[in-house]
């Protein structure tokens, strides 16, 4: 029951991306487009599924690059965060340098990584590295810094130290605010590796993208998109897995209900009530409220 | 752990009973000191003006706080930190295992002298003595209950009543044993599991309650616990707070607005004046125990409660 129920779930996502492509599908054919400039989704697949030995052999070093990157990202953000929240100058010196981090042009730096770190995996990791550990640090931060002094309060009453409220509360009470971080950081870090190999490598996606975009392989060049945006959304899905069992409590109480059905009447009930209680149509009132408010709204 | 010396272990009796073996001359030594207690320190049964001998598990003497005044940005020079006293030498007891309630208008500086109380914050002037000890520290030693649960979400019923004694260093199978011995009897045996969502008001109030009382090792505060819940559940918390008190061996301080629970909960009320707060009357309650919350609609209920409500509407003109 419950599997049937999460399968229903999943087919609203699949419906809409399978309509998108039957349309991409039906333009491109109708209209004669020419396949260099934009091939139809059926050509993509049939020639990623022919080129599939290449795809694989790239693929393992952009996952792992991803992966390396992402976890250093964690470790970093999550210890920026801790340090940040411990001291409120440290707080106030760091900021401004986090943001600034984010500010940087990677487009520039990645180009001198090479000079500085190589062709191997370093330059890449920092690259996903700097992309991601933003997001982690600031919503781990923020996630530290709005709990309830309430409860921080009280935990003082029982006589607990500082480390003790962080361990016990504050870090708990963070991890939610903390897995929005880290979807959004998962997200962007195939990018980041992707754009890391892009300028300088020997496997990975990034190098088959300028391979195929050189040899005008338009077809296989959305293989390598496509590849792409499913490794971004399997990542996302497993972090979103990991959250979900990582925090039950979080979920449980159908959270996301609560605020969908507040102040909604059954369809039919509303149908009967209007019947009722609707007021004549030649009354003037009822006319002259709705004519207001368009005056006002624009 | 400074525990009562006359009588070591009233609270966990049955507790302690259980793990000892039977021993009848210290069960016997334990009904007479509860005899004592119960019947010849009852103020019912104690005329008024022989003055109580009874150990204080808390002793306030002359406790003031004074707050500098939070205006409006002041301009350098031009004006001092406006100094805003909100206790005015307040002296009190609440006696080993007596349950005392503090009334007073809202603002009155009721939840002040419960955060003082509770560790919390420092008195400006005055002496706090717990157990006969002054100035003895007071964070982990007091139980403090606000008026929200501040039940944690990530933890189970059971987890959540353990957070404090958890802190508190007790080792976690005697902690989980007391905290199971106390959801028995505080009627929540069946949520142990539950998470503090799907538990009802009334219910995650109780598992706060005995959160508390697990983290207290005598003394307990009680900031208008059942302030946030509606009338028919406060009620049900009352008769429930009445059977289960007698048998906790705690010592209580209670704040509240309402004058009724006040008297239906208390040996003894202080009705606090509008801010700064000094107390215009110390009422006893010489109504007997066990109680039942039926007691409200008896002569003598309303007595007390047209001193108390006399005392609370015209402060001044009443004094001690």
């Amino acid at each position: 029951m419950k599997l049937l129920r999460s399968v229903l779930r999943a087919w609203p996502p699949v419906v809409l991306a399978l309509a998108l492509l039957a349309i991409w599908q039906l333009y491109v054919q109708l209209g004669n487009v020419n396949p260099l400039i934009l091939p139809a989704p059926l050509r993509i697949l049939s020639a990623t599924i022919s080129h599939s030995a290449v795809f694989r052999a790239h693929v393992g070093t952009t996952i792992n690059e991803t992966l390396v990157g992402l976890l250093v990202a964690l470790a970093c953000g999550v210890l920026t965060a801790a340090v940040v929240d411990l001291s409120p100058a440290l707080r106030r010196a760091l900021y401004p340098l986090l943001v600034a981090s984010q500010a940087i042009p990677i487009l520039a730096i990645a180009p001198l990584m090479i000079f500085w770190f190589g062709y191997g995996l370093l330059p890449k990791v920092v690259v996903v590295t700097l992309v991601c550990f933003f997001p982690i640090t600031v919503s781990m931060a923020d996630g530290l810094s709005s709990t309830d002094p309430e409860l921080i309060k009280l935990y003082r009453t029982f006589g607990a130290g500082e480390f003790t409220i962080f361990w016990r509360v504050r870090l708990p009470h963070a991890l939610p605010s903390f897995f929005s971080g880290l979807k959004i950081a998962a997200t962007y870090s195939v990018i980041g590796a992707i754009f890391g190999e892009y300028v300088g490598a020997i496997y990975g996606l990034g190098v088959l993208l300028q391979t195929e975009l050189r040899s005008f392989r338009t077809d296989l060049l959305f293989g390598v998109v496509f590849i792409t945006i499913l490794l971004s959304v399997a990542l996302f899905a497993l972090v979103s897995l990991i959250e979900r069992i990582a925090l039950p409590w979080y979920f449980a109480g159908g959270r996301e209900h609560d605020w969908r059905e507040a102040g909604r009447r059954p369809k039919r009930r509303r149908a009967k009530q209007q019947t009722a209680f609707a007021p004549a149509p030649e009354s003037a009132p009822a006319e002259s409220l709705p004519k207001l408010h368009e005056e006002v709204i624009p | 752990m400074r525990r009562r010396p006359s009588e070591p272990d009233l609270g966990n009796s049955s507790a302690g009973s259980k793990v000892q073996g039977f021993n009848t001359k210290r069960a016997l030594e334990l009904f007479s000191a509860r005899f004592i207690m119960v019947v010849l320190m009852n103020p019912a049964t104690v005329s008024p003006s022989v003055p109580q001998r009874a150990p204080l598990a808390l002793q306030v003497e002359g406790l003031s706080k004074v707050f500098a005044q939070r205006g409006p940005a002041r301009w350098p020079g031009l004006a001092a930190a406006e100094a805003l006293p909100v206790l005015d030498h307040l002296s009190f007891e609440v006696g080993e295992g007596e349950f005392v309630s503090v009334v007073g208008p809202s603002g009155s500086g009721k939840s002040t002298l419960l955060a003082i109380l509770a560790g919390l914050e420092e008195p400006s002037e005055g002496s706090i003595a717990l157990h006969g000890e002054r100035d003895a520290p007071r964070l982990g030693q007091v139980g403090y209950m606000p008026q929200r649960d501040l039940l944690l979400p990530w933890r189970t019923a059971l987890g959540n009543a353990l957070a404090g004694i958890q802190v508190q260093g007790v080792p976690r199978q005697e902690a989980r044993k007391r905290a199971h011995d106390l959801f028995c009897q505080f009627g929540l045996a069946e949520f142990e599991q539950t998470y503090p969502h799907a538990l009802s008001g009334g219910m995650r109030q109780r598992v706060a309650f005995a959160r508390t009382v697990l983290a207290a090792r005598d003394l307990v505060l009680l900031d208008e616990p059942f302030g946030a819940l509606d009338t028919l559940t406060r009620l049900s918390m009352h008769r429930w707070l009445l059977d289960i008190w007698g048998q906790l061996g705690k010592s209580a301080m209670l704040v509240t607005h309402d004058p009724e629970e006040a008297l239906l909960l208390s040996d003894r009320v202080y009705v606090f004046s509008a801010r700064p707060a000094h107390i215009t009357l110390a009422l006893e309650v010489p109504l007997p125990r066990p109680r039942q919350t039926e007691v409200v609609a008896s002569p003598e209920f309303a007595q007390l409660k047209a001193r108390l409500l006399g005392a609370l509407l015209h402060g001044e003109e009443v004094t001690q």
